[in-house]
């Protein structure tokens, strides 16, 4: 039996998506159909406007990201030295430092992790949008793969919290934090719930392969409950 | 879970009949790979040995020094919370905020949270509003990002490093265990096997 066409959704079911109790779904396809009954969550078939809210939430990313690498994340004062310091230019000291392993581990987290993240959900909400029937398991690998990564873009935040709090001596040395940092926090916070707003992204890459095997769903779906 | 039961896979919402799943071993979706079911032998009481553990661990993380830093002579400790609230003083609160609640709030609430619902469950009892929170839990889950925190612990005290002498406090060790014990607490836990408890409680 080909698992591609029996879902809940074309079962007449709804599976709670916190506790997962399967029940009978009773009105149209989309709309908040009640609370389920063990744990009183809102009950939907599919999440109600993901493709739109991820659009959105990708869209402003992509703005916000601009002021996030270009404006400085933080001031160093010296024994009367400023200096300020964006995302790139921390990358480029390290450098020249020799420290590359560091410089690495900044650039992927902080300048690599959001651009990867950004396209990559671009590229998938296109693609679902499109109806894509390309590879569908590799997508939805592509997508659990940069949720799972994505997290990691918050060091830089962390570094500028540390360093706030560590040098912090008066006219000797002492680190402030610039308006960069809250841009940089904001995109990685959109994008965080870009991801939770698409995460039925997986759903539609996985519809689309039902769609391709619709011919054969008639007898599938004669199988009983 | 019950072999035999029908279940739809949470990612991609296809309908599957669950086979037995032995103790330690895994169930995917098989059309987008989604775990399905996870069993661990004793799963219940290890999550919840590990989240008492762990918050004992947050509370240490908390109240002792965390690093130390000298610098010709002056030695400055801070405490886990001290650069959240520098960061607060100098108008950053959207940071500050975030960076309270990805490094303290939110690994302090997964684990009352925990604590709130598996203890009970271990008794045979139903804490009131157990759904509840776990719902909570699930929301607060991608919030608690402590091994990232670590990880900008590191990085911070190589930068610093040619500046000053980084000394270590007592709670860096206890958050870096705590993050294991997370880890390994999160793992542990099958939340089908709480509903399955809840069930027989009943």
């Amino acid at each position: 039996m080909s698992p591609a066409a029996r879902t809940a959704q074309t079962a007449s079911l709804v599976s709670c998506t916190v506790c997962h109790l399967l029940m009978h779904r009773r009105s149209a396809a989309s709309v908040p159909i009640g609370k389920c009954p063990r744990c009183g969550a809102a009950l939907h078939s599919r999440k109600p406007n993901s493709i739109a809210r991820t659009w959105a939430l990708v869209i402003a990313a992509f703005v916000l990201y601009v002021p996030a690498n270009v404006l400085p994340i933080t001031k160093v004062t010296s024994l009367g030295m400023t200096q300020s310091d964006t995302i790139m230019s921390g990358v480029i000291y390290f450098i020249q430092c020799g420290m590359w392993p560091i410089a690495l581990v900044i650039f992927i987290a902080s300048i690599f992790v959001p651009v990867l993240k950004l396209f990559m959900l671009l590229f998938l909400v296109i693609s679902v949008q499109r109806r894509s029937t390309w590879r569908p398991k590799d997508r939805t690998r592509l997508y659990r793969i940069t949720e799972a990564v994505g997290r990691w873009s918050m060091t830089d935040i962390f570094v500028v919290t540390i360093l706030v709090a560590l040098v912090h001596l008066g006219a000797l040395a002492n680190i402030e934090a610039q308006s960069g940092a809250v841009f940089f926090a904001a995109v990685v916070l959109l994008l965080r719930r870009a991801y939770r707003a698409a995460a039925v992204l997986a759903t539609g890459i996985a519809i689309t392969v039902v769609i391709l095997s619709l011919p054969k769903s008639d007898e599938l779906c004669s199988g009983g409950k | 879970m019950t072999a035999g039961h029908i279940m739809a896979c949470h990612d991609c919402d296809l309908l599957h009949r669950l086979p037995a799943v032995a103790d330690g071993m895994r169930a995917s979706c098989c059309r987008c790979g989604a775990a399905l079911a996870r069993p661990k032998r004793n799963g219940l009481e290890r999550a919840l040995a590990l989240a008492v553990t762990g918050l004992v661990l947050l509370l240490l993380a908390n109240s002792f020094p965390f690093l130390g830093f000298k610098i010709q002579g002056q030695v400055r400790e801070t405490l886990l919370l001290t650069g959240i609230q520098e960061l607060y003083l100098q108008d950053m609160r959207l940071v500050a905020i975030l960076v309270l609640i990805t490094t303290v709030l939110a690994p302090l609430a997964q684990l009352l949270a925990l604590i709130y619902i598996l203890l009970p469950l271990k008794l045979n009892h139903r804490a009131p509003g157990m759904f509840q929170v776990f719902r909570w839990l699930r929301t607060i889950e991608p919030w608690s990002m402590m091994e990232v925190f670590m990880l900008g612990i590191l990085v911070s005290v190589v930068k610093l490093a040619k500046m000053a002498h980084i000394i270590p406090g007592i709670a860096s060790f206890c958050f870096m265990a705590l993050i294991f014990v997370l880890a390994a607490c999160m793992a542990s836990l099958d939340p089908h096997v709480v509903w399955e408890q809840w069930e027989e409680n009943q």
